[in-house]
């Protein structure tokens, strides 16, 4: 029992400090990617003993510790408890959300096989889409309680705009549920390992490249990130919602934009690019579509299905990224014509379609 | 679910839920509100009902009070102005308290299940649910999906009315 109770923290230390390494890698892509992509030098400045490691001492030390040493300032007219309490409701729900994403599939020790998941939940999709729901309280109560009209209407926006794609995002994921029959992300994994004609493995993407599509659009609508980042496009509302934020509450702000996109990346990964599969990888080895086997040890199956699950998730971090470097922003009429005229049919489409392929494949079986 | 947590997350949702009717700020209000509706899913959590709890979670916490909060932004109330002051309210309010009071005495009166009688195993799962769901409350379900569609209309038809 405390054994288990061990594990479980073991885990979810594990994977929270996972994300949110993936999460620095994703502010560094945002300062030097961008820059490449832009033909700038970007983030150059900061240097430990004239060592600046590409830009990385500036996003990864010096940014952060430039957001803790400045002024907390507090807001005339504001609710303080709601002000204070805001960047917290933003935050937490999204790290929340990564402890039913798996990071491998089993860990073999001392006889123990132990589930590389932090929290085995039966319904752990609809979990996810539980606390990425939640997310929108700090939106709203940042906007509401810092007495700025700026901040009001990036929150209504904000809060306008997450309930839009929520209902696109959950629609596509209901022809991801129907493909699997399963709400278990570790069993949606699991079921990405089969091939298909013996060569082909048997990824999400493979079956609802529409799902895909949906998914992936709403999710960056959901971090409020470029195109879709009128909560707080800075040309008209300064910083919208988080205006009258500064210091670390205004890092816990921009901390939970970027968990938000690793969220949607390490979603992604699981539910269209096999999770932690590594192709043609089963727990005793490699077994090649040619019919030969590569026997490998069970620790060095783990570890590749580990790394396969970061590298994906930082893949799909970094696209993240170039987007907001590659598309203008749009406007708000359009934003909402794209969420409940584009989105959500071609999503409501796709679970009719996915009903009437998968019966007709039961028929023939 | 061990009856300390149990008595620990029951004081504090009722501490949620007062908060709602006690506090004059409507958004803190509110904010008592997706509490208290939190706290209510940890409850069916640790009855092993997961499927409800997390559904309790994305309807009521996810979209309801979010509108919720939306009416409130958008009518710009700053503090309400006492609603209970007149003695019909508070008599009535007060009877509407007690006959709830009896109803959950005699509830408990009539005795409880058996302790220790289990749950069988994918209890509270999605595939139980839904078998239910889709056999024996299939009728209720199907009116309720009807009733949704006209407050649906209902509000279409609101949103499009022009003052004349």
């Amino acid at each position: 029992m405390l054994a288990d109770a061990a594990i479980a923290s073991a885990e979810a230390l594990f994977m929270i400090l996972l994300m949110l390494q993936v999460m620095s890698l994703g502010l560094f892509f945002e300062r030097k990617a961008s820059a490449l992509m832009q033909d700038r030098i970007g983030a150059n400045r900061a240097s430990i003993l004239g060592f600046a490691g590409l830009g990385l001492v500036n996003t990864l030390v010096a940014d952060p510790i430039k957001f803790l040493l400045k002024e907390d300032v507090r807001i005339a007219g504001a609710d303080r408890t709601l002000h204070a309490l805001a960047p917290f409701l933003s935050l937490m729900p999204a790290l929340a959300a990564f402890a039913v994403i798996p990071f491998g599939d089993v860990l073999v020790v001392g006889g123990r096989t132990i589930v590389l998941q932090a929290a085995r939940l039966d319904v752990g999709l609809l979990y996810v889409l539980a606390m990425a729901s939640l997310g929108v309280y700090g939106v709203v109560l940042a906007g509401w309680a810092s007495n700025s009209r700026w901040s009001l209407l990036g929150g209504v926006r904000g809060s306008a705009q997450m309930i839009s794609y929520e209902i696109a995002m959950g629609l596509a994921l209901i022809g991801v549920v129907m493909t699997y029959n399963t709400l278990d992300l570790q069993e949606i994994a699991r079921q990405q390992g089969r091939l298909l004609w013996g060569w082909l493995p048997a990824w999400g993407i493979l079956y609802q490249p529409v799902a895909f599509l949906v998914f992936f659009t709403a999710g960056v609508a959901e971090s409020k990130r470029v195109p879709f980042d009128l909560p707080e496009s800075e040309s008209e509302l300064v910083a919208g919602y988080f205006t009258e934020y500064s210091g670390a509450k205004h890092l816990m702000f921009m901390m939970s934009d970027f968990v938000e996109v690793v969220l949607v990346a390490a979603m992604i990964t699981t539910l269209f690019f096999g999770g932690w599969q590594v192709p043609w990888l089963a727990r005793d080895g490699f077994h090649l579509p040619g019919g030969s086997v590569v026997v490998l040890p069970s620790l060095v199956v783990t570890i590749l299905q580990v790394t396969a699950f970061l590298l994906k998730t930082v893949f799909f971090t970094y696209l993240q990224v170039a987007i907001r470097f590659t598309l203008p922003r749009f406007r708000y009429d359009q934003l909402m014509r794209l969420g409940w005229q584009g989105l959500l049919p071609v999503a409501l489409l796709n679970v009719g379609a996915s009903a009437v392929v998968l019966l007709l494949l039961e028929r023939a079986a | 679910m061990s009856p300390l947590l149990f008595l620990a997350v029951a004081a504090l949702t009722v501490t949620a839920a007062s908060t709602v009717v006690l506090h004059r700020n409507p958004v803190h209000s509110a904010l008592g509100l997706v509490s208290t509706m939190g706290l209510l899913a940890v409850l069916f959590l640790g009855l092993d009902a997961q499927l409800i709890g997390v559904l309790q979670v994305i309807v009521y916490a996810g979209a309801i009070v979010v509108l919720f909060l939306f009416v409130i932004m958008l009518l710009n109330l700053q503090r309400e102005p006492r609603g209970l002051d007149g003695p019909l309210l508070v008599g009535a309010a007060a009877a509407g308290g007690l006959c709830l009071a009896a109803l959950i005495v005699r509830g408990l009166a009539r005795g409880a299940p058996p302790a220790g009688a289990g749950v069988q195993a994918g209890f509270g799962g999605v595939a139980q649910v839904a078998e239910r769901l889709f056999t024996a409350y299939l009728l209720p379900f199907e009116l309720t999906s009807l009733l949704l569609l006209v407050a649906v209309v209902g509000a279409v038809a609101i949103a499009k009315r022009r003052p004349s």
